[in-house]
């Protein structure tokens, strides 16, 4: 049994301080997003997640430019991008994908332009390497108290609103009906989305912020009956990718070809997608009584 | 500006432009604007994928691509279109985070695919260029009436028997290939940001289709002319000046549309 364990996780993982670090904040961020995730699915705007996710980069880039925080920058740019989009048009379904894009081609050439323009990154490689994929062990502990308040706080404003939220997600007109302002929950909504991906985008990467929202969110939403439990399925499932992750990339560091450890990003976006898979191929059954359990860990590990 | 090394530059961002400009125009009425997102920039791992095995860039991203189109399709028959694409792209990108990882030089080329190098462009690329693009047009063109029909209106085009999966994969592989040839030369991030702006400026100034598919084109090709114009002379990257010149005639098209709205809203001499 010792065996097995010192085979699983190498010998220091416990007491590696990075692997502690991007561990809780892994595990804050992978709750956030999934749950945040949840609404994002129902309500149709992957895209936008995903663009914020982009966006942020961008302000992180620029933040550095001017010598301000990067914190500061992320989320400036996620919170100013997520007003412009509810601004021109998000809230409409035939023109939300659109505005999105319109805006995330914005700010991308906004990021070419702060790559060119930041000779203070050692090169410009590294830096566009870094705004797509993002690194988890490069993480400082003196960022990381306002990293966690701020995703907690995401997490509080969706939690908080959920009821309504979901009523105004599903059925606009029964909402407004009710008396819920549906435009403003909306807005209340996109800015806790762009909070909560802006500020996985610094760590994890646009990629994997993504991965993260989407994935878990999309798979609960199959298996599990009802909003509190698809939440509940979400986390588990976001939590336990993210865990098997970092277990597996410090696990990889003497694995062929190159012996320099394979990328967090590449593990957990595979369990997640697995994940999806699994769910998106297990035939629907009609009483489902539990929520399933998230597929453990050889199941989505085997190639699918 | 216009000397030898550059008309190759500009032949090749007019055959861009062009391009960006009839799929795009798809694209945003389809509102697949997320899978014209997703497949340039995933098949970024396609490139990452043959320089490790030594091979042309370009077969790796016509794979990679082709691979990304079918997968966003296939997903997309029992799950929502918007979540298809993330995923796909999610696992395609970190298949190419795993590619760069192994391996050793592929770094230096990651900007490049990124952000591209029109100005390095070769005799030899456009040739390529100028064919797979006419290639893509000359099959937007044959299967525009039922495109057409299935991305305005889905339920007609179904009863008249164009099936929408079939028309949706159809239309992602020609995007796929559009892609392919493109990124090497202009980069994922820009030829996004031409697919969209134009289009969707096109798009709130007429409602006609094929004025509006040659609106978007023409718009296309000033924000590209343009933008190398000014790029030429201040250095500083294309990406930005077309990213920027897409958002502002989205949003002067936009507000064009919202007081033509008003004008006929409110009819009189006081208008």
């Amino acid at each position: 049994m010792r065996h097995l364990i010192r085979y699983v996780f190498e010998p220091g993982f416990f007491g590696s301080g990075p692997v502690h670090v991007a561990l809780a904040v892994g595990t804050v961020i992978a709750v956030t997003s999934a749950v945040v995730g949840v609404f994002t699915v129902t309500r149709g705007q992957s895209f936008a997640g995903h663009s914020l996710a982009d966006i942020a980069t961008t302000g992180g880039s620029g933040a550095f430019l001017i010598g301000v925080n990067q914190f500061w920058g992320y989320l400036a740019f996620g919170a100013g991008a997520a007003a412009f989009m509810e601004m021109i048009g998000i809230q409409r379904r035939r023109g939300r994908d659109v505005t999105t894009g319109v805006v995330l081609g914005a700010a991308l050439g906004l990021a070419a332009l702060f790559l060119y323009l930041g000779t203070q990154y050692s090169s410009t490689t590294g830096a566009s390497f870094t705004i797509l994929f993002g690194s988890m062990f490069v993480l400082t502990s003196s960022t990381i108290p306002a990293l966690v308040g701020s995703a907690l706080l995401a997490l509080a404003t969706v939690v908080v609103l959920a009821r309504v939220l979901l009523l105004s997600s599903l059925s606009p007109d029964i909402a407004a009906a009710r008396g819920v302002p549906v435009r403003a929950v909306g807005a209340a909504y996109l800015m806790a989305l762009a909070v909560s991906v802006a500020l996985s985008a610094v760590i994890i990467g646009a990629v994997l912020s993504t991965a993260l929202l989407i994935g878990p969110a999309a798979t609960a939403l199959r298996v599990a009956k009802g909003p509190v439990r698809a939440m509940l399925t979400a986390a588990c499932i976001g939590v336990v990718a993210t865990w098997l992750g970092i277990v597996l990339a410090y696990d990889s560091f003497y694995w062929p070809p190159a012996g320099r450890g394979w990328p967090v990003s590449f593990f957990v976006v595979t369990l997640i997608a697995g994940c999806y898979l699994v769910s998106y191929l297990r035939p629907r059954r009609e009483n489902s009584e539990a929520p399933a359990e998230t597929p453990d860990a050889g199941q989505v590990c085997s190639p699918a | 500006m216009f000397s030898g090394l550059m008309l190759n530059t500009w032949v090749a961002a007019t055959a861009v432009a062009v391009i960006a400009g009839v799929t795009g125009f798809f694209a945003v009425l389809r509102g697949s604007t997320f899978a014209a997102h997703a497949i340039p920039n995933g098949a970024f791992a396609g490139a990452a994928g043959a320089s490790l095995l030594g091979l042309n860039p370009f077969a790796g991203l016509a794979v990679f691509s082709v691979a990304g189109a079918l997968g966003i399709a296939g997903l997309s028959r029992r799950a929502r279109h918007d979540v298809a694409t993330a995923l796909t792209f999610v696992m395609m990108l970190a298949i190419g985070a795993l590619f760069v990882s192994w391996s050793t030089e592929y770094a230096q080329e990651a900007y490049s695919l990124l952000f591209g190098e029109v100005f390095g462009v070769s005799a030899g690329e456009v040739l390529p260029i100028v064919v797979l693009g006419g290639v893509s047009i000359v099959a937007i063109i044959v299967m525009f009436r039922p495109l057409m029909l299935s991305s305005a209106m889905p339920e007609v085009a179904e009863a008249r028997g164009v099936s929408p999966r079939r028309m949706d994969l159809a239309f992602l592989l020609v995007m796929a290939l559009a892609t392919s040839m493109t990124v090497p030369v202009v980069g994922a991030l820009l030829m996004f940001s031409l697919m969209i702006g134009p289009a969707a400026a096109a798009r709130s100034l007429t409602a006609r289709p094929v004025l509006a598919m040659v609106l978007s084109v023409v718009i296309a090709l000033i924000t590209v002319w343009t933008g190398i114009a000014v790029s030429y002379q201040s250095n500083w990257p294309l990406g930005f000046f077309v990213g920027a010149l897409g958002a502002v005639f989205f949003l002067i098209s936009r507000a064009y549309a919202a007081l033509a709205r008003r004008r006929a809203r409110t009819p009189g001499p006081a208008a």
